[in-house]
């Protein structure tokens, strides 16, 4: 398919061309026009501070499909917008947005509601137009509630959403190039942190230190939210880092937002893949749920929601969008 | 189409299973055999022997072991993994589910140990509801084979088909009756005796049960078709609503619960395209238990008798012209005397 617009390296806004004022229907209740920047980013070794325009984009991109679907995760996926803006565009994951399917690195999103995020993240990448966030959660829309490796969407490698089941996956992967096929690629799985909770993911890092999968990068969103409330609460999974650390990864315990820490994160993990170290990769990245987002930020109870139309304008104007005030009917 | 079978032997097919591996092993590199602590006892450990650099032990995580094929599959591999049925179809059912057949990816899973006859492990052990929840999964492929060789067949038929699939198999030696010349096809269910007074609808090894009924409702006259279905799912329709057309009457006999399994496929065929009466044979809705193979086929109703005098009752449902069965409750369930005057089958 051809790119809505053929930009991916064309850094530059046009958001400014896009000042429209509210129609009459809309001016009754609060919604207004959503317009996607077709901008897009390219894939490259950056300066910890370039990535805040990037997460930025991502994070909007999010508002805006997740109030065009009226339902989904909000406070997830703008959580870990910064970790997938470093993932993706700061040259750690290699892809190629114009044909997805070549030789690549793997990402599994094991948390797979938090996919507005993913979704959002790839469509900055130029994998797929940008305009077919609005699609999120719609009927016979390649953005499924949860990734549906049915739909064909570039960059999905998996459906996941069922937890605990993307990160066996990721370790299936990792073991089929080390153990098997040696193309040295790298496979990334973010799991959430209420997630530890499905034993299952215990499984698959036992399996992952057992096969010495050093091409195998597990981030953990820790942000301690989950639906029902903090995760110490409903279910204690720490210490965290002991836990990792037992079940034999290296372990790299980073705060989530700071572009510096999590630059270094992965570039320990790459070293170890390349040298070969025999030790799978942990990073814990610390998050607040909802990050950039006042009202949102550090609350559980916007794990499963989506912004209302309100809730959306004031998001993107925090966000650094100029959305214009509702004209009163 | 008829065939005559003979008794080969006693041979378990989950021996089938494991030399079906090896030749797959042989013919493509891409196929890996994850294991569950059981290798032995799946023969999965055939494979390991062979092609050591192929194989790998997961230990006892079925869910991990299940979502690792899928891991596998989707970098090209053509992963098997083997366990109980038990805990290879229900305990990783959710994993099945999602990230084998929404992902609609190339996992075979070998169930080995499936119904009673693992005997004196018990019924934690003895899983009787696999086949009612694996037919209803979307892309999946079930398949039910009768004996040895027809395991061994169908284990490579597996391998060389693309989707998700499952095996049943079991742990005892069975009768082994197949022979290499006996036709087997994914999709496809066998006739394997001809007759038009009753159907006996079978899979695994009730089908040689369901033969050796048949010889006996000979011996009254009455000319039995047997079937086998060697797939559940895809189910083939035509064999059976052909059975019932030309039959009018249907035994089914499998080695499972009668809810949802074989039984609850062919009635829905049945009821949708030409509603006969129908019989099942089965676990009637109960655990197994400890017991020697034998002894709890006999114990839960698992024989030629039980298929024998279900196939007298449905004949009676159709020629007294009522399909419901309270109309014929005065037919004797069993029929000693009838038995006795046939004598005993020979094994």
């Amino acid at each position: 398919m051809q790119p809505f617009f053929n930009a991916h390296v064309q850094e530059h806004s046009i958001f400014a061309l896009f000042h429209v004022a509210s129609t009459t229907s809309a001016a009754m209740s609060a919604e207004f026009p959503i317009v996607f920047d077709p901008v897009t980013f390219d894939n490259r070794r950056r300066r910890p501070e370039e990535f805040a325009r990037i997460a930025q984009m991502i994070r909007r991109d999010i508002i805006k499909s997740l109030v065009l679907a009226g339902s989904g995760h909000s406070g997830g996926p703008l959580g870990s917008a910064d970790i997938f803006a470093v993932l993706y565009f700061g040259g750690y994951m290699r892809y190629n947005p114009q044909n997805w399917w070549t030789p690549r690195d793997r990402f599994v999103l094991s948390a797979g509601h938090m996919c507005p995020v993913l979704y959002a993240t790839l469509a900055n990448t130029g994998a797929f137009p940008k305009e077919e966030l609005r699609t999120l959660r719609k009927y016979n829309s390649r953005l499924q509630g949860h990734p549906g490796r049915d739909m064909g969407l570039p960059g999905i490698e998996t459906s996941t959403g069922s937890l605990g089941q993307g990160i066996s996956i990721a370790v299936g992967m990792a073991m089929a190039d080390k153990l098997l096929d040696q193309n040295g690629y790298r496979v990334f799985t973010l799991t959430g942190d209420g997630e530890l909770q499905e034993g299952s993911v215990w499984e698959a890092a036992m399996a992952a230190s057992n096969f010495k999968l050093d091409n195998f990068c597990w981030i953990i969103d820790n942000n301690d939210c989950q639906i029902d409330g903090r995760v110490h609460e409903v279910m204690s999974i720490y210490p965290l880092e002991d836990k990792c650390r037992a079940f034999g990864f290296d372990v790299l315990t980073v705060n989530g937002h700071d572009y510096g820490e999590l630059c270094a994160a992965f570039d320990h993990f790459i070293a170890n893949s390349e040298k070969g170290s025999g030790k799978p990769t942990a990073i814990i990245a610390k998050t607040l749920m909802g990050k950039g987002v006042s009202f949102m930020e550090d609350r559980y109870e916007w794990h499963g929601k989506p912004p209302t139309w309100e809730q959306a304008r004031i998001a993107l104007r925090e966000l650094g969008e100029d959305i214009p005030e509702p004209v009163a009917a | 189409m008829s065939q005559s079978f003979q008794l080969r032997g006693m041979k378990p097919t989950r021996q089938g299973f494991g030399e079906g591996l090896v030749v797959l092993g042989e013919r493509y590199d891409n196929v890996v055999v994850l294991g569950g602590d059981i290798t032995g006892s799946v023969m999965t450990s055939l494979f390991k022997e062979r092609f050591p650099d192929r194989f790998f032990s997961i230990g006892v995580a079925e869910q991990n072991a299940t979502t690792i094929a899928a891991g596998l599959a989707l970098s090209g591999k053509i992963p098997f993994f083997a366990s109980y049925g038990a805990f290879c179809a229900l305990r990783n059912a959710d994993q099945l589910r999602i990230s084998v057949c929404y992902n609609e990816v190339n996992v075979k899973i070998g169930g080995g140990h499936a119904g009673i006859s693992v005997g004196p492990d018990g019924a934690t052990h003895q899983v009787l509801e696999e086949i009612a929840y694996l037919r209803t999964l979307p892309h999946m492929t079930l398949l039910v084979p009768c004996d040895y060789l027809e395991t061994k067949k169908a284990t490579i038929a597996m391998g060389e088909m693309v989707g998700p699939a499952y095996i049943r198999f079991g742990r005892a030696a069975v009768p082994f009756f197949t022979a290499d010349e006996t036709p087997f096809e994914i999709g496809k269910a066998q006739v394997f005796r001809e007759g038009n007074d009753v159907a006996l609808i079978a899979c695994g090894a009730m089908v040689w049960e369901s033969l050796v009924a048949a010889e006996q409702l000979a011996k009254r006259g009455i000319s039995a078709r047997v079937i086998n279905v060697s797939t559940i799912k895809p189910f083939d329709v035509q064999t059976v609503v052909d059975a019932a057309r030309q039959c009018g009457a249907i035994v089914t006999a499998e080695e499972h619960q009668v809810h949802a399994g074989l039984g609850g496929a062919v009635a829905e065929v049945v009821a949708k395209n030409f509603p006969v009466p129908i019989e099942f044979v089965g676990v009637k809705d109960s655990f197994g238990g400890s017991g020697e193979p034998e002894e709890l086929m006999e114990k839960f109703g698992l024989t030629w008798k039980e298929i024998y005098a279900a196939a007298l009752v449905a004949m009676e449902r159709r020629d007294r012209g009522f399909i419901g069965y309270r109309a014929v409750k005065d037919v004797p369930r069993y029929h000693p005397e009838l038995l006795e005057a046939d004598g005993q089958p020979a094994r």
